[in-house]
């Protein structure tokens, strides 16, 4: 809402800056978004009169006027298409400097001197109306400064009003709580019912009384639509972002923004029959004011004629029955229109007038035939005309129920924490409208006025009060409360230290966002269908990931386009999948992993990351989770098919270890190998608490041995034949070498294999050990086809 | 007898010229040993009269002291010369880099993220967690806006059908909480939201924590000092906050919290806006079944990236979302 400051200051003038105003209504809950001069900054720019316009004798668009400042007659060339004996302009003279700090200087046109300059808006910083000079009324006194003509020492505030505070998109709202906030009385001007000089009723009919419970009609008869908008009225217009139009709808805007009732002016000539508000129906068209045509849906509240729509209600009328120059009699209407019905209406038909933003929040209920006096007398002092009797169609049943509501005394202060005397909240509650019905025991009753909407129950009376108390008048206090403590599982891991362990191995965290381009989650997710938004902001951020990869791809992708080779990334966050009716939303956690396995230095070498560094490093992480975890071979369509491990805990599948598919690569055109990993996070934070086992004091039996065997044949493979032989006295198994070479023979390699044992109360045997290394040798031999290499 | 003396002095010059303990080792045994020349003038001892013998054997003695001595100072000499060749012929450059993995480090909002966990947990509140793509009840109905409220063109939902969305705020969590528990509550959930917006200031997914405490007797005044008390804890300054009367649909009275963020040209405070919050609607307590009567309580939200951006003076909003490496790198 954009208001004038003068204009305000008319209804109530605290003795304070124009700074410490717009403060202190921000602090009152009407955020000041910002504010501007109405005017650029100039001087020496007077009211002129044209004295005589001739033709330039060199130059066909410039003219030579003989203007008047008011005490003397100076020569100027001008330019501009409407000027002419007699019209009264903004007149720069010789010194004045307008807004861009342009100096006025005595100048030849053409070979024509010129001494001065005629104006218009733009020239001044009044509008961005450059269509010619700007002109003044006939009564303007030739010769006074512009400044103190127009009053230009004022300022537009904006305030940015929260949506339940409809009862400030008026002057008359902003008063009144300046007025509570200074203590001082509103001044508001009159308003009188305008007698009726003539008999003609608008014939009105309400047919939809739950979305229109109250819609008032009169007839203006012979008004003279001509007559121009008095300076004053445009000014208050402008200075409230509102263009000048003609006198009807000037003085239609001006009640708007000064009382808060939006109306219609209508040509009665193009009214056919009567008026009718309904609900539209299905397929009626009507061309709207700004020319566009619309098909009316029907939960569309419409005001028509006997033949069809002329308005959509609350929102904007139709081109057809608007008024023109022409128009000699007028209907104005006054109404109140539901909110719920309007809601959304305007947008619907992409619009947002200031009409329809009032009438969605709630415009007052009882406002309408004010409103409808005001404007009537506002409008026969510049078109007069011959008003009628106003016709009002009210339904009480569905108009809003006037309410009262108790507020207690101890409630306040509980809410608030701090008791507030009553004399204080008294005032604050009288100079807001509302009204004390009644001192109760324990508190009041209050009655809200129909200004008030957003006042519904006792929460919303303490918040008023608190409110103009000020927030910052309240104490400070520290909340009590239990001290209970809380269950806290310890075998299970926070997601930090996850965060951390990658960290410490090298991994940067990205943030990527949790909707993607389809065509990437289509390469690296090909087997699901990412959930697509309704309104997304751009194609390709409009599925739901299915898989954290297809964000950390793009990343990695951006990263290495800005010469950026060894990259190491992971993300923890929701993946998302529809599940039948329900949607499974999954924290995961990836990671991807391109370029040199540790930082390029004279030490570390130039490695690059394979597969088994990354798993390493997983086997690292679950470690510190505490979880058993196997690496299958497996295949996944955005995997290379030989490197790819399914991920397994108790049989459960936890993720994807693998190498990303070269041709999946190629597409996303992204550098290097590529390793990546995706876990389900609830699948393996929970580890175990460790149980302490005694210490054997026995020695323990290291036993190595290297075999050949099949290149197919997996080392887990290996591992699950040995252990099984290997007796329950088996501590470790590891494989400490593999080798693969000409001299084994195509598709055979070599491991060597080192086994331990140890016997918690007694040393083992030599022929215990002897006799179960031994049996593992031979069930390697008869089980995979090992041999014993010598 | 006479020539013990010249022994000694002999001795002394060849342990003084020993250049190496293998050398020294071999004089000690020539002078001093079982047959060394000094051990030897013991021999010698028979042929004087009894009277004479511990004088002489004295002397004997003090010259064995003597070389003695000066081989053990010698020795030590040595040794310590020895360890300092090993120890210059060891040295290294400890300037070169060390070896191995670089560090890491966290994404800027989660490093904010996991700062304001740790401010509030310390107080008790628990961090709670809650769906992302949410229902329009416990989005908005339940949060005291309803279909046809102004509020809701406030929000830019992304959709996916007219009851499913995007969460646009943390705020559903709360009634989630309070749904499963039974007060009093002290929570917090951290998390990402969405808006259907993305220009210089926004981008249309980004963090948010939402704050809730639900006791039987709480009030504005302690809304106020767990406010202000986190400001200043996360900021680490004694800054100025202010509260200012706002509008959210599920808290009333209802304020917006600005912090002092410099000065203006003329001296007067620049605030900044940082968060919302407010007391809890009764018409929330309803929807989640608690009794507005028994139990008050307050919320607040905030916006992560709005507070890591004035933390760590990062400019762009949209650089968090970009994860290029050299922004990322700065925050580990």
């Amino acid at each position: 809402m954009k208001f004038s400051e003068q204009w305000l200051r008319e209804w109530v003038n605290p003795n304070i800056g124009s700074q410490e105003l717009m403060d202190q209504i921000t602090m009152a809950g009407l955020e000041v978004d910002g504010f501007e001069p109405v005017a650029g900054e100039f001087s020496g720019v007077v009211v002129g009169e044209v004295q005589s316009v001739e033709p330039h004798p060199d130059a066909d668009k410039l003219r030579v006027c003989q203007v008047s400042d008011g005490e003397q007659i100076v020569q100027v060339v001008c330019g501009a298409p409407n000027v002419r004996p007699g019209l009264k302009v903004p007149f720069a003279v010789v010194g004045a400097v307008l807004p861009g700090n342009f100096k006025i200087k005595k100048a030849k046109l053409r070979g024509q001197p010129s001494e001065g300059m005629l104006c218009s808006e733009s020239e001044l910083v009044l509008s961005e109306n450059h269509d010619g000079l700007m002109e003044l009324p006939e009564d303007a006194p030739v010769g006074q400064d512009m400044a103190d003509y127009l009053k230009l020492n004022d300022i537009t505030i904006d305030v940015d009003l929260t949506p339940n505070r409809s009862d400030c998109l008026s002057i008359k709202g902003i008063a009144r709580e300046v007025g509570v906030l200074n203590s001082l009385v509103v001044t508001e001007p009159a308003i009188e019912p305008v007698e009726a000089v003539h008999s003609e009723v608008p014939d009105i009919r309400v047919e939809a009384s739950a979305g229109c419970p109250r819609y008032l009609g009169r007839v203006l008869r012979n008004v003279n639509l001509k007559a121009e908008t008095p300076l004053w009225m445009q000014e208050k217009l402008r200075r409230s972002g509102i263009r000048s139009i003609d006198a009807a709808v000037d003085v239609t805007n001006y009640v708007m923004l000064e009382l808060g009732q939006p109306m219609h002016a209508f040509d009665r000539d193009e009214i056919s029959g009567g008026i009718i508000v309904r609900m539209a129906k299905p397929a009626e068209k009507l061309v709207l004011l700004d020319g566009q045509e619309v098909e009316l849906t029907e939960d569309t509240l419409v005001i028509t004629d006997h033949e069809k729509p002329i308005a959509i209600a609350g929102v904007m009328g139709g081109e057809h029955s608007g008024v023109s120059e022409k128009t000699r009699d007028l209907v104005l209407e006054s109404a109140y229109f539901d909110p719920i019905t309007l809601a959304g209406k305007a947008r619907h038909y992409g619009l947002h007038t200031d009409a329809s933003h009032r009438f969605e929040r709630g415009v007052d209920y009882k406002l309408a035939r004010d409103a409808m006096e005001r404007a009537t007398e506002l409008l026969m002092n510049i078109v007069g005309g011959e008003p009628g009797e106003i016709v009002e169609v009210a339904s009480d049943e569905h108009l809003p129920a006037d309410r009262t509501i108790d507020l207690r005394e101890q409630r306040l202060a509980d809410v608030l924490g701090m008791a507030i005397d009553r004399t204080t909240v008294e005032e604050i509650l009288t100079r807001l409208g509302l009204h004390i019905d009644k001192l109760l025991k324990d508190g009041w009753r209050v009655s809200v006025p129909s200004f008030r909407p957003d006042i519904t129950i006792e929460e919303d009376l303490i918040e008023e009060v608190g409110r103009i108390f000020g927030y910052n008048n309240l104490p400070v206090t520290e909340p009590t409360g239990s001290l209970g403590l809380v269950a806290r599982e310890e075998a299970k891991r926070p997601v930090s230290a996850i965060r951390n362990y990658f960290v410490a191995q090298g991994y940067q965290e990205a943030v990527t966002y949790s909707f993607v381009d389809p065509k990437v989650q289509k390469l690296v997710d090909p087997e699901r269908d990412g959930i697509a938004l309704a309104n997304p902001i751009s194609a390709d951020l409009s599925v739901m990931r299915t898989t954290l990869w297809s964000g950390l791809l793009k990343t990695v992708a951006y990263n290495q386009n800005r010469q950026q080779p060894r990259i190491r990334l992971f993300e923890t966050g929701l993946r998302f999948e529809q599940d039948g009716e329900r949607i499974d939303q999954q924290p995961m956690l990836a990671g991807v992993v391109v370029g040199g396995q540790y930082p390029e230095n004279w030490a570390n070498g130039r490695r690059t990351a394979d597969f088994f560094d990354v798993k390493g490093e997983l086997e690292g992480l679950f470690r510190l989770l505490g979880i058993e975890v196997q690496f299958v071979a497996s295949q996944h369509p955005a995997l290379h098919p030989g490197q790819t491990a399914e991920l397994m805990r108790d049989g459960e599948h936890v993720g994807w270890l693998g190498t990303l598919h070269p041709q999946v690569q190629k597409n996303l055109e992204l550098n290097g190998t590529i390793l990546m990993f995706e876990l389900f996070l609830n699948s393996i934070v929970t580890g175990y608490v460790p149980n302490f086992k005694e210490i054997s004091k026995f020695p323990e039996v290291r036993r190595d041995l290297a075999i050949i065997i099949g290149s197919d044949v997996a080392f887990a493979d290996v591992e699950r034949v040995a252990r099984k032989h290997a007796g329950e006295r088996l501590t470790a198994l590891r494989a400490f070498d593999v080798y693969e070479g000409e001299s084994l023979g195509e598709g055979n390699r070599s491991l060597a294999l080192s086994l331990f044992w140890q016997h918690p109360e007694r040393t083992l045997n030599e022929d215990e050990v002897h006799s179960l290394f031994n049996g593992v040798i031979d069930a390697l031999k008869e089980e995979l086809g090992a041999t014993l290499r010598s | 007898m006479e020539n013990l003396e010249q022994l000694v002095q002999d001795g002394l010059s060849a342990v003084e010229s020993a250049d190496s303990l293998q050398a020294l080792d071999q004089i000690r045994v020539e002078y001093l040993g079982k047959k060394g020349v000094i051990t030897q003038q013991a021999k010698t001892l028979g042929k004087l009269s009894p009277e004479e013998r511990p004088a002489a054997g004295q002397k004997i003695n003090e010259a064995k002291g003597q070389v003695e001595q000066a081989i053990n100072a010698r020795r030590t000499e040595l040794e310590k010369a020895a360890i300092e060749a090993k120890l210059a012929s060891e040295s290294i450059d400890v300037t070169l880099p060390g070896r191995g993995q670089d560090l890491g480090g966290l994404h800027p909002v989660t490093r904010t993220l996991q700062r304001i966990e740790e401010i509030f947990s310390r107080a008790g509140y628990s961090v709670e967690q809650g769906p992302e793509i949410e229902d329009d009840y416990h989005n908005f109905e339940a949060l005291n806006i309803p279909g046809h409220h102004p509020a809701r063109a406030m929000h830019d939902t992304f959709y996916f059908n007219p009851g499913t969305l995007l969460r646009t705020h943390t705020s559903p969590v709360q009634i989630r909480t309070m749904e499963a528990g039974k007060p009093p509550f002290r929570m917090i959930c951290p998390g990402r939201v969405y808006r259907c917006d993305s220009d210089m200031t926004h981008t249309p997914m980004f963090h948010q924590v939402e704050g809730l405490l639900v006791e039987k007797n709480v009030s504005f005044a302690d809304l106020k000092s767990t406010v202000e008390e986190f400001l200043r804890v996360f900021f680490e300054r004694d800054l100025e906050v202010r509260f200012r009367p706002s509008y959210f649909p599920f808290t009333e009275p209802s304020a917006e919290v600005d912090i002092e963020w410099g000065r203006e040209a003329d001296g007067s405070i620049k605030w900044l806006e940082v968060m919302g919050c407010g007391m809890v609607h009764p018409k929330v307590f309803e929807y989640c079944g608690i009794d507005a009567e028994e139990y008050r309580g307050f919320a607040f939200g905030l916006g992560v990236e709005r507070l890591a951006m004035l933390r760590y003076g990062v400019n762009d909003l949209r650089m968090f979302f970009e994860n290029d490496l050299r922004f990322l790198r700065q925050f580990r």
